[in-house]
């Protein structure tokens, strides 16, 4: 089944999709009967699919495959009240230099801070490649008012942010105020001006499979790089099924309009075996064009020492243990 | 570059072979008659052989009349002694059994990937997970026969012969050795002549369980066995699960005496698909419904219909699914479609699939490489069938969807049970109230809503129609072994 192989680079395809979408997005009750619309999810089916892809068994020439691409995608994160530049220093370091005893190690994706940490991350960063994002609009709660999140995210770009990650006010798209939501999205995608933009739903805060998926379409139809599963701070955050279900997002929504959307599911994911798991969702149902860390991430801060030392066990056949990687 | 490492590569699986030394075949293997593995009378062996590679696996004793004799003979012995055991005891061995096939399942799992050619995925986590639930359910049942519906102390019947088919072999005999050992009977056991290991591996478990001699014989062998056991004066209940063909040669046969029969045949399972269904799980129920097990299932959703306002769209979704799914070495860990069980079956799949290309639909396999040795036969879809096809109507019994539409619930209401068949049909649509309303109507044994090819020890499965009488399975599967 050939699929379009279109992947404008950030912003070219917003305002074609802005368009497409005028009719959709014309008042809340048009925005609304369009998200409800949408087909359902079975929430059986769509758990049992992602159980059954997680069996897969990754092994040898392409376990070392998914374990350096998992390393590339990750945003190295630290969204701690106790965050320093000294912390934000270290965990730079270890985004462009992750295996000091190893230095074919690829580097991660990003790190991720709150925007007052950008300056320092940036600084440490250099010319390293190494992307700088940064949570915004409240992030996690988004429980402010709309210029204060404004004001959050260009304070986050003025400081050098690459990419920022915002919330959706969870509290209006649970009252059906989808359009509210649509023109946050919008706004904040506008102050955001050359930085790429994810979306965090939180969706363990909508709940249901269904608003997923509506809240996947809403988010990308306002313009969305990236559509992401949670901020990592409430009790359910990135699944096997929630991701599944957003990779059914962007691939449908490719389908349809031609523009790629990237995924990053974010908090829980500690494991090697996890992160495979994730990236096999992504083979399988994306395809191959997600396989990259331009359009999939993994929001996580353990899981890259995991990985390191699978990918140490890897190439010298013994485990090496935490001693034998940094400590950030 | 942020990243030394290079995305461009394809994320190929690499291979993943589950370890065939967890299985140790012996060069050749007798019947199982009394406790004992025997050669058969006549001296005969056939070879069984590895669907996926065709190499041969083994030599074993193939039965004939006089063997079918012996073995009926012993079971009729061992029912006097069995069928006088408290119900609590003859949990104990049903139970023992069970705990040992979950003990040996990997050993089993590989066994019957080899000898079957279904993937290893499938026997690890559908044939023996089941096989085991199914001794554990009716364990329990054994010693509660008075609350099964058919008053104080329901009395066995006797010897019962069963035959059972090739496409789920040790799950097949699960289903129908597990409810007669509950409810008192003992039983001589044809295995199809493709898969014979496991049940000989079966035997092999009873014997560690420590099970009464005579209790349960195996006879490996062909049709001519088979007959000889459904014919036989000593055996007083028949179970067959198999083909519409030998089920209706078998209610001829018995037909006049005292036998009670229960025939589980073949089926034309209509897998109906609602405008409001959720799309892609229900693209995931057609695939199970259809390719699991190559199909080779006899309540395989062979018939997909669809509503025509979503035909292009779910078509669509359902051929880039296919495209995902890997074809190859059964033991690999990732395999989804293993091999066809026979050359026969290959040939009779072949054959189907060319009258529905000659009679006008149209075919589609995704690209897939098919190994040079072996039997094997691509993931195929037909579109533009309608009910006059062939291959709307005939069993193929193969990895072959044929695709049909409909307008109105009535109208796929009336194209699903316009069949010879009524074993299954599966439901897709986000509307309950629907779901209640076509279910009720349809004429199928058993009906799926939003899921397809679910099994459970719990629940009775038996067809309508041509697709046979009786139900295994649940508290309904006792009646098939009581005097009732």
């Amino acid at each position: 089944m050939p699929s379009p192989q279109l992947s404008p680079p950030p912003g070219q395809g917003g305002a074609a999709t802005l368009a497409a979408f005028a009719d959709v997005t014309a008042s809340d009750s048009t925005l609304r009967r369009f998200l409800h619309g949408l087909p359902g999810v079975d929430a059986v089916g769509l758990e049992a699919r992602a159980a059954s892809l997680g069996t897969r068994s990754i092994k040898t020439t392409a376990k070392a495959y998914a374990i350096d691409l998992a390393i590339s995608m990750i945003d190295l994160t630290t969204l701690e009240g106790a965050d320093t530049p000294g912390k934000v220093r270290a965990l730079a370091g270890k985004a462009v230099n992750p295996d000091p005893t190893d230095r074919t190690t690829p580097r991660t994706a990003a790190v991720c801070v709150y925007p007052d940490m950008v300056e320092a991350a940036k600084a440490a960063l250099g010319g390293s490649g190494v992307k700088v994002a940064s949570v915004a609009t409240a992030f996690p709660a988004g429980r402010a008012a709309l210029d204060v999140k404004l004001a959050d995210t260009r304070d986050a770009v003025a400081a050098g942010a690459d990419e920022i990650d915002m919330v959706i006010d969870r509290g209006a798209f649970l009252a059906g105020h989808y359009l509210k939501v649509y023109e946050e999205i919008r706004a904040v995608k506008e102050a955001s001006g050359a930085a790429r933009l994810k979306v965090i739903f939180e969706t363990g805060e909508l709940s249901t499979y269904d608003n997923i998926r509506r809240a996947s379409w809403l988010g990308m139809i306002a313009g969305a790089d990236f559509i992401k599963t949670s901020t990592g701070k409430v009790a359910v955050n990135a699944t096997p099924a929630n991701t599944l279900l957003m990779l059914e997002a962007v691939r449908d929504f490719r389908a349809q309009t031609g523009v790629q959307v990237g995924v990053k599911p974010a908090g829980g994911i500690r494991s090697t075996k996890d992160a495979v798991k994730f990236l096999v969702l992504v083979n399988e149902t994306a395809g191959q064009d997600w396989l990259d860390n331009h359009w999939f991430r993994f929001g996580a801060s353990s899981l890259l020492n995991d990985l390191l030392m699978q990918r140490q066990k890897l190439a010298t056949g013994r485990y090496s243990g935490p001693d034998y990687v940094t400590v950030d | 570059m942020a990243s030394a490492f290079d995305t461009a590569s394809a994320f190929a699986y690499a291979p993943a072979p589950e370890s065939r030394s967890v299985v140790d075949i012996a060069p050749s293997y007798g019947l199982f008659i009394d406790g004992e593995f025997t050669e058969a009378a006549g001296g005969k062996v056939f070879k069984t052989v590895s669907p996926s590679t065709e190499e041969v696996l083994s030599e074993v004793a193939q039965a004939g009349a006089e063997d079918v004799d012996r073995a009926v003979a012993a079971a009729r012995r061992a029912f006097g002694k069995w069928s006088a055991l408290p119900g609590a005891e003859r949990a104990k061995y049903l139970f023992r059994i069970a705990r040992i096939i979950q003990e040996r399942s990997r050993e089993l799992a590989v066994l019957e990937t080899l000898d079957n050619g279904k993937p290893i995925k499938e026997t690890r986590d559908a044939d023996l997970p089941l096989v085991a639930a199914h001794f554990f359910y009716y364990a329990g049942w054994a010693d509660k026969l008075d609350h099964a519906g058919y008053g104080r102390d329901p009395r066995p019947l006797g010897v019962a012969g069963q035959v059972i088919p090739w496409n789920f072999p040790l799950l097949m005999l699960a289903w129908k050795i597990a409810p007669a050992l509950a409810a008192g009977n003992t039983v001589v056991l044809k295995p199809a002549e493709t898969t014979p290991l496991s049940a000989l591996f079966f035997a092999d478990i009873c014997r560690q369980a420590g099970l009464p001699r005579g209790v349960v014989n195996i006879l490996p062998g062909y049709g001519d066995a088979g007959a000889a056991l459904v014919a036989h004066e000593g055996v007083d209940k028949v179970a067959f699960t198999g083909s519409t063909a030998v089920g209706k040669a078998i209610a001829r046969q018995v037909a006049g005496t005292r036998k009670k029969v229960t025939l589980e045949l073949g089926g034309k399972g209509a897998n109906i698909v609602f405008d409001d269904a959720p799309i892609d799980q229900a693209v995931e129920g057609i695939v199970t419904g259809i390719f699991f097990n190559q199909g080779q299932v006899c309540c395989a959703g062979s018939r997909l219909l669809v509503q025509e306002s979503i035909q292009d769209e779910l078509l669509d979704a359902l051929k880039r699914r296919l495209s995902t799914m890997r074809l190859g070495d059964p033991l690999d860990k990732n395999t989804d479609i293993g091999a066809i069980n026979s050359a026969e079956q290959l040939a009779r799949i072949t054959a189907l699939a060319d009258t529905g290309e000659a009679e006008g639909a149209e075919r589609w396999s995704p690209e897939c490489e098919l190994p040079s040795a072996g039997y094997w036969f691509a993931p195929t879809l037909f579109t533009g069938v309608t009910q006059a096809h062939t291959i709307a109507r005939d069993e193929i019994f193969g990895p072959v969807l044929s695709v049909l539409s409909f307008r109105t619930p009535d109208e796929a209401v009336a194209k699903a049970n316009n069949s010879q068949y009524g074993l299954s049909a599966g439901i897709w649509t986000e509307k309950g109230s629907r779901i209640l309303a076509v279910a009720n109507k349809l004429r199928a044994g058993v009906v799926w809503a939003n899921t397809f090819n679910k099994f459970d020890p719990t629940s009775p499965f038996g067809g309508y129609k041509e697709s046979g009488f009786g139900r295994e399975g649940g508290r309904h599967g006792l009646e098939a072994y009581l005097d009732v």
